[in-house]
């Protein structure tokens, strides 16, 4: 076995979740509605609750032991799921899979922590829930508080924690997990900076150990920085595998990318089918002008235009604006301000987003547009991305010309300065 | 931060090489695993004693409270029904402490099913986000009815001397009966967890499942008064509830009872048997879709 160089081998390995049945528990309650609901309802609505989608088909993976492999696609791309599989949470459909090794995963940030225990208790109970054993966690201990910087409030509930103190200690503990592999989602998404740099750090380190890792994310800088491999999935599939740099570009080229506006009609065209939903148009415009060159001192108008084939709750159209590296800088959905999750009525709609004037740097972006049915699937493929290149027309910082580009958003604050 | 080398290299033997496959069919128990977590099941029923302890007032008191107070109401309720003289109390034994006596493993009993009966449910945020062996969800609340159970039973035995009972030597078949109680709950609790991360339903009924289980099962009166006239088999067949044979094991074993009869304690035994051991296929036949499911 040691002779093995071999972490983690995964052969043809899928997975299939049943289209509204898999995020849903049964009860005999609503196992009776349903059936009535579908004998009243059109076949057609019934077919399309039954259908099934994969979200992992015939995936081959394999990780050299000490290797570093960064994972990476859109949402719902099937990312979540493979970690899923590999760590054991959930069952593959077909394939299979071999791990070499101890497993530890974090998939979440503080899993398992409890409100009413203590920062103490709670490192204890964390720690076992990741698979260490306590005589490890007595040996740790006292890094992983030293780490989180948290000695004085030991024995203090986390509920009176603040939220940065909680990942902080949490993230703690998982990074003296001491696993031979470690499979990481997402981590990154919480956390200020500084604790995001902590993090990258703390699995380089690891990495330089000796451990595999699996580690997930949209952050194209972190996958850069720490794997030299990297392996793309799109609609389950593995389509892209080999050094970080290549993979990256082909999943940024791999969004449907529309620079000008007039190559938007074939980009929505190439959009896969959904029974759901059909988007009929995008449009950017600055002062009533269709372009995407404009400028950050006026207002600028996102319009999606779209049908909405059946009955659907929780349909969601959203934007997200991006750097060039495709770092999501703001996501915004067109019910964010919705008290309570809709059901949308069949027909043609259209929702337009407004950009406050004097809110973005004089930087090239990449608005990436997108909608989804939330938590069942996403509707527009991995979406539509417009290169937005923005000119300084805003009157912000005017008395200090020299220095254009202070940050990747710079929105003109309202500031009320007397002398008092 | 290194690691003590021993720990890591013990580490790497237990999980050499894992090979994951759609799962088909039953799977073995894989208690080599278990026991390997064990550590977890102690920390999770620890949780669950601390946050208990941590948010109510009376603590430890509430654990006692509720066996002395429904001693009481039954007390009441047949001393007024059959007349003072009548109570289904073995012989030369207050009815209260009989009741009392029972009540202590039935506590035991019906606080794990209720617990265990939603611990795969309610551990979603677990479930879905880390790997550990299932099984030890619907075990942790039993250890931790185990300490509350402990707690009674002091209370039990203060109650022992200040009526100047003295068990016989009948005591030492007493860690059997609790043994026994352990696994009938454990048993129940695991085909309840399961069946309860598909079906919600199932967390619903589960109080209903108690009250009518206390009712079958001689806890305020004794097995004596409904089967006197009753054959054998009648009893073996009453024994198919093991919490008969617990209640009345400890009756025995503590009130210098009458011996609990064989047929009746033989199908309480087989009972557990069977539940137990069916219970654990048929959790590790289920687990593989909760993560999918709760």
């Amino acid at each position: 076995m040691a002779s093995s160089r071999i972490a983690v081998r995964a052969e043809r390995l899928s997975k299939r979740f049943r289209l509204g049945q898999h995020d849903a528990y049964r009860t005999l309650r609503e196992s009776a509605a349903r059936a009535l609901g579908r004998a009243l309802r059109r076949r057609q609505a019934a077919a399309a609750e039954t259908r099934e989608i994969w979200a992992l088909r015939d995936v081959d993976l394999e990780v050299e032991r000490g290797e570093v492999l960064g994972v990476i696609g859109a949402n719902g791309a099937g990312k979540s799921t493979l970690l899923k599989i590999l760590a054991r949470i959930t069952a593959p459909t077909s394939g299979r899979a071999e791990i070499h090794g101890r497993v530890g995963s974090l998939l979440e940030v503080g899993t398992g922590f409890h409100p009413e225990l203590s920062g103490r208790e709670n490192v204890y109970l964390n720690g076992v829930i990741l698979g260490m054993r306590k005589a490890e966690i007595d040996a740790a201990f006292d890094a992983i508080v030293g780490f989180a910087g948290v000695e004085r409030f030991l024995d203090t509930p986390v509920k009176r924690y603040s939220s940065g103190m909680r990942v902080r200690l949490a993230f703690a503990v998982a990074a003296h997990l001491r696993p031979e592999i470690l499979i990481v989602d997402e981590v990154l998404a919480v956390g200020d900076a500084a604790f995001q740099k902590r993090c990258v750090g703390k699995m380089s380190d690891v990495a330089r150990d000796g451990s595999t890792l699996l580690f997930v994310s949209h952050n194209m800088k972190a996958v850069r920085r720490l794997c030299p491999r990297s392996v793309l999935l799109s609609g389950g599939r593995l389509v892209a595998a080999g050094p970080t740099e290549e993979v990256v570009a082909a999943y940024l080229a791999s969004v449907q990318q529309a620079d000008s506006l007039e190559k938007l009609p074939a980009a929505i065209a190439a959009l896969p089918r959904d029974p759901n939903f059909r988007l009929v148009d995008i449009q950017v415009r600055q002062q009533g002008r269709a372009t995407v060159a404009v400028g950050n001192g006026e207002p600028i108008e996102i319009e999606m235009v779209y049908d909405v084939l059946e009955y659907t709750a929780g349909l969601r159209v959203y934007f997200d604006l991006c750097d060039e590296e495709h770092e999501r800088l703001v996501r915004s959905f067109h019910d964010d301000d919705a008290d309570s999750m809709d059901v949308t009525a069949p027909g043609r709609y259209r929702s337009v987003a407004t950009l406050p004037a004097n809110l973005l740097a004089p930087l090239d972006y990449a608005l990436v547009l997108r909608a989804t049915i939330h938590n069942v699937r996403n509707l527009m493929g991995d979406g539509i991305a417009i290169g937005l290149s923005v000119s300084p027309t805003s009157p912000i910082n005017r008395a200090y010309p020299h220095e254009p580009v202070r940050a990747k958003l710079q929105p003109l604050v309202p500031w009320t300065t007397e002398a008092i | 931060m290194q690691l003590d080398p021993e720990t890591a290299r013990e580490s790497d033997v237990v999980s050499a090489r894992v090979v994951i496959e759609p799962p088909r069919g039953w799977t073995s128990l894989d208690l080599a695993e278990l026991w390997r977590y064990r550590e977890l099941a102690g920390f999770l029923a620890l949780r669950d004693i601390q946050i208990r302890y941590k948010q109510s007032l009376l603590g430890a008191s509430w654990t006692v409270l509720q066996p002395l107070l429904t001693t009481a109401i039954f007390a009441v309720l047949f001393g007024l029904l059959l007349g003072p003289d009548h109570l289904p109390t073995p012989e030369g034994v207050p009815y209260a402490v009989s009741t009392y006596c029972a009540l202590v493993p039935w506590q035991l009993f019906a606080a794990s099913l209720a617990a265990s009966g939603r611990s795969v449910a309610a551990s979603q945020q677990l479930v879905t986000k880390v790997y550990f062996p299932r099984l030890l969800l619907p075990v942790a609340p039993v250890l931790s009815a185990l300490v509350d159970f402990a707690v009674a039973f002091a209370v039990l035995v203060a109650m022992l001397v200040a009526f100047g009972m003295a068990p016989g030597p009948a005591v030492l078949a007493l860690p059997l009966f609790v043994a026994l109680a352990v696994l009938a709950a454990l048993a129940v609790s695991l085909w309840l967890s399961a069946l309860n991360a598909v079906y919600r339903d199932v967390q619903l009924a589960i109080p209903f499942l108690v009250q009518v289980w206390m009712y079958a099962t001689p806890v305020v009166y004794t097995t004596e008064s409904v089967m006197h006239a009753q054959p054998g088999w009648v009893r073996a067949v009453y024994g198919l509830n093991p919490m008969a044979g617990v209640v009345e094991g400890f009756r025995w074993a503590l009130l210098g009872a009458a011996p609990p009869s064989g047929a009746l304690l033989a199908s309480s035994l087989a009972m557990v048997a069977f539940l137990l051991v069916g219970g654990a296929f048929y959790f590790r036949r289920m687990e593989r879709v909760f993560a999918d499911l709760v």
